[in-house]
């Protein structure tokens, strides 16, 4: 049987600081035509972006030195699909707790996201996970000195919460964000769920 | 480490080697006083490395070098929200579980300290705090990984502000990776007893032609250039000891380096950053050196 002939989504991960790499990696596996975003004119390439896991207060700080800060907020309030790990998801949130100084996010997740809000590194953890919308069995979750979601507003949906009841995932038409790095651990069926979402709005 | 949630696990190696790759593309600077955590932490730092003296004042102060006072680790804790890191001295494993309890986020068991033991470094399994070593060559990586290093630097010669090492290190390190990545599979175990590093760990490198851990480089960058060309030549990000704090301008050339790492590939961003810097850190040819001041060699 031959399959038939479908464009590879072009799926851009911000390549400025943190496992860009790593998610670059995951999306060529599962099929994606992926290109590195550090400026303007490579994001006006993607039909959907990675936002990866690192440190949410240096990619602010370069996204706006660089010029780019803007012209993601266009691409987000155009309806880009974009997808938000640990920094990621700190970047896409409409509030940020705890943030540094001055520091600024992207927005378009109608949420409330504190970061760093387990402490230090000792206190970073691996857990299964529940994420109903991905059917099947619990995820492996890597939580990284990693935010969590504080406050879930209207516009948005909680896709999973840790035992406690805090929201660790969340969704909001193309957005979607999560406060662990599926992108370690192997498990892809968040990527292929978000690359859903860039085929549907390519 | 327990938790209410008792599904939870801490300290994993996933977990450990998952920080360093948080930081990668990221610049990592030492300070000394809560009040350059701030200016690095405003300049776009990854991370920072609490410590007494940067390595320049070890060097010409003399003496012997240990862990910093607990005071100054927990007022640079206090005073920034990006990771902060401290050094124990090579084998000091008490130094190393003072770190963990004052629940610093990675400990950097580093030469630029008066080794504490001459024979063992630190096991480093034993801890839920991750730790980052230093390394000349990959046979020298590779045992720190198999001691429980989450994390790898290349040593370079810190506090001299000449990046020479830093370049025959990183250079080293990559093409030892390259040699073992084209060998057959039959050549492996000459290659680990040559190296001096676990068969297992050798055979992983050979196969996914890289560490299993983070790279970054470090000793001796004191400019966006020197960062740009750490990262050229393959390094995972860097490590500014002396480099920043010892200019003329911190805050600048601070901002200036984690753009040039940033856009390591782009020589008019790096020309641009590197205008108007004021005075670099004066430093030392590692070639002056008398071989006993050379802090590279300590660790083995």
């Amino acid at each position: 049987m031959v399959a038939p002939q479908v464009a590879a989504p072009r799926v851009g991960v911000l390549a400025l600081q943190g496992d860009f790499r790593e998610h670059a990696q995951v999306l060529r596996v599962l099929g994606a035509d992926v290109t590195l975003v550090r400026r303007p004119e490579e994001l006006a390439a993607v039909d959907g972006l990675v936002i990866p896991g690192g440190e949410s207060s240096v990619m602010d700080k370069l996204a706006r030195t660089f010029g780019l800060a803007e012209p993601l907020r266009a691409a987000i309030s155009g309806g880009l699909p974009v997808y938000g790990t640990c920094a990621g998801l700190i970047m896409l949130a409409d509030t940020v707790l705890d943030g540094i100084r001055g520091q600024e996010s992207l927005g378009g997740l109608d949420v409330a996201v504190r970061r760093n809000a387990f402490g230090s590194q000792t206190h970073s953890f691996e857990t299964d996970l529940d994420v109903p919308v991905l059917g099947g069995e619990p995820m492996h979750a890597v939580f990284i000195r990693a935010p969590i979601v504080e406050s879930v507003g209207p516009a948005a949906t909680a896709l999973a919460t840790l035992d406690d009841g805090r929201c660790v995932a969340v969704e909001q038409g193309n957005l979607l964000g999560t406060s662990f790095h599926p992108e370690v651990t192997g498990d892809y069926r968040i990527h292929e769920y978000f690359l859903g979402k860039v085929r549907a709005a390519a | 480490m327990t938790d209410s949630t008792s599904s939870q696990h801490f300290g994993s190696s996933r977990v450990k080697r998952g920080l360093a790759e948080m930081l990668k593309g990221g610049v990592i600077m030492d300070v000394v006083t809560p009040e350059q955590a701030r200016i690095a932490e405003d300049a776009g730092a990854v991370a920072v490395m609490a410590l007494e003296r940067v390595p320049a004042d070890i060097r010409s102060q003399g003496g012997v070098a240990r862990m910093s006072d607990p005071d100054l680790i927990e007022a640079i804790i206090a005073e920034v929200s990006i990771p902060v890191m401290a050094k124990a001295r090579i084998g000091h494993f008490v130094e190393a579980q003072v770190l963990q309890a004052l629940d610093v986020d990675y400990i950097d068991e580093s030469e630029v300290l008066s080794p504490a033991d001459y024979v063992n470094h630190i096991d480093k399994w034993g801890f839920n705090v991750p730790f980052v070593c230093g390394a000349t060559n990959l046979g020298e990586a590779l045992r720190r990984i198999n001691e429980g290093a989450a994390m790898i630097r290349s040593k370079g010669e810190a506090g001299t502000g000449d990046v020479s090492e830093a370049t025959k290190h990183i250079r080293k390190i990559k093409s030892e990776i390259a040699a073992l990545s084209s060998m057959s599979k039959d050549e492996l175990y000459v290659a680990a007893k040559e190296l001096q590093a676990p068969y297992d760990l050798v055979v992983e490198v050979a196969e996914t032609g890289k560490l299993p851990v983070v790279l970054f480089t470090a000793g001796g960058v004191a400019t966006p250039a020197d960062a740009a060309m750490m990262m050229q030549l393959g390094a995972d990000g860097v490590f500014v000891g002396s480099g920043i704090f010892k200019s003329g301008n911190p805050a600048q050339r601070a901002a200036a380096v984690v753009k040039a790492t940033t856009f390591h590939d782009d020589p008019a961003v790096i020309a641009e950053v590197s205008r108007g810097l004021g005075e670099a850190m004066v430093g030392i040819n590692v070639s002056d050196l008398a071989a006993p001041h050379r802090l590279a060699e300590r660790g083995w």
